[in-house]
């Protein structure tokens, strides 16, 4: 006789295991991502040399991200609101609405990296020296941080495209919100370094 | 799914929003006024979180004991903050001499045995 998981079905607090499991690994990434950005803060307002070059990452490249991960939360919202009532091929499509999201805001991101590491690839000649993460502690904090977050958006894609297949034959639904909650989580780490990195230039 | 039955928040109407407050948050911070700057840029970051934490992520229907691992979790990272801070604002005890001289002596291999057990 077959027998499930004992894990997936308990609920000790009145939670499904899989929702409690995911709110665990976002109370840890809570310290990945805090720590860096109270290690930013507390350089920043103790004057570090390099600091000043937050006037140099791309702005409008910045907010057009944050405006790309938002309506992509709303998306992957939409696809759990779906889910629950049923409507496989609608929770399908948002679900690749939100992968679509994920994917402009990577393509963003390379650009905004290859502009900084390869200025003469944009601008001949170029219009400044180029930028790496060993340029000083800011731009060590910007790669450290912002490639940190774009791998959670690549693993998040991957997993999303996964559960979509699921989606497709009706199996796994509760995945559809667990990967929803991960999603939302991405997005505020964004909302927070966004202002950080890109528009507290004082 | 939301084992607890509720009605869902206007996904739609919520989105709008945040997208009236990142404009905000923009354009706060091109007036160059710092207090200013705090304010639009890290204050609506705050209240965007807080948004997205509610509606999306349907925070404010969760059981308690979601708010109990936050809270833990950001207590946490309070005590890492200040455990930190003083390490970062006060370096006047830092022997930095001391520290560049070994570097150089590991670096051309002529460290004394009191460097090296230092």
């Amino acid at each position: 006789m077959m027998h499930s998981p004992v894990a997936t079905r308990r609920t000790v607090t009145g939670i499904p295991t899989g929702r409690l499991a995911v709110w665990w690994v976002l109370a840890s990434e809570v310290f990945i991502f805090g720590g860096l950005i109270m290690c930013f803060l507390l350089y920043k307002f103790n004057d570090a040399p390099g600091f000043e070059d937050a006037s140099m990452t791309n702005t409008p490249a910045g907010a057009f991200n944050t405006f790309v991960l938002l309506t992509s939360s709303l998306t992957i919202v939409l696809a759990h609101a779906a889910a629950e009532k049923g409507e496989l091929k609608k929770c399908f499509n948002f679900i690749w609405c939100t992968i679509f999201g994920g994917l402009v805001f990577a393509v963003v991101k390379l650009y905004e990296y290859t502009s900084k590491i390869f200025p003469e690839w944009y601008h001949t000649p170029a219009t400044h020296e180029p930028i790496t993460i060993l340029s000083n502690v800011f731009w060590s904090f910007y790669f450290t941080a912002t490639g940190l977050h774009a791998l959670h958006v690549l693993g998040g894609m991957v997993i999303m495209a996964m559960i979509s297949q699921d989606v497709l034959k009706g199996r796994n639904l509760q995945r559809v919100e667990l990967i929803g909650l991960y999603w939302h989580f991405v997005d505020i780490v964004w909302i927070f370094l966004f202002p950080i990195l890109y528009i507290a230039n004082f | 799914m939301s084992d607890a039955a509720h009605a869902h928040p206007n996904y739609i109407k919520i989105w709008v929003i945040l997208l009236i407050l990142l404009t905000v948050s923009i354009i706060g911070p091109m007036m160059e006024i710092p207090w200013l700057t705090v304010a639009t840029a890290f204050g609506i970051a705050v209240v965007k979180t807080l948004m997205v934490a509610a509606n999306f992520m349907h925070l404010k229907f969760e059981k308690q004991i979601i708010w109990f691992l936050l809270t833990t979790a950001f207590v946490f990272l309070g005590v890492f903050f200040f455990g930190v801070a003083s390490d970062i604002a006060k370096v006047d005890g830092a022997d930095v001499d001391g520290i560049i001289q070994w570097q150089d002596c590991i670096a051309n291999q002529s460290c004394t045995i009191e460097q090296r057990v230092k």
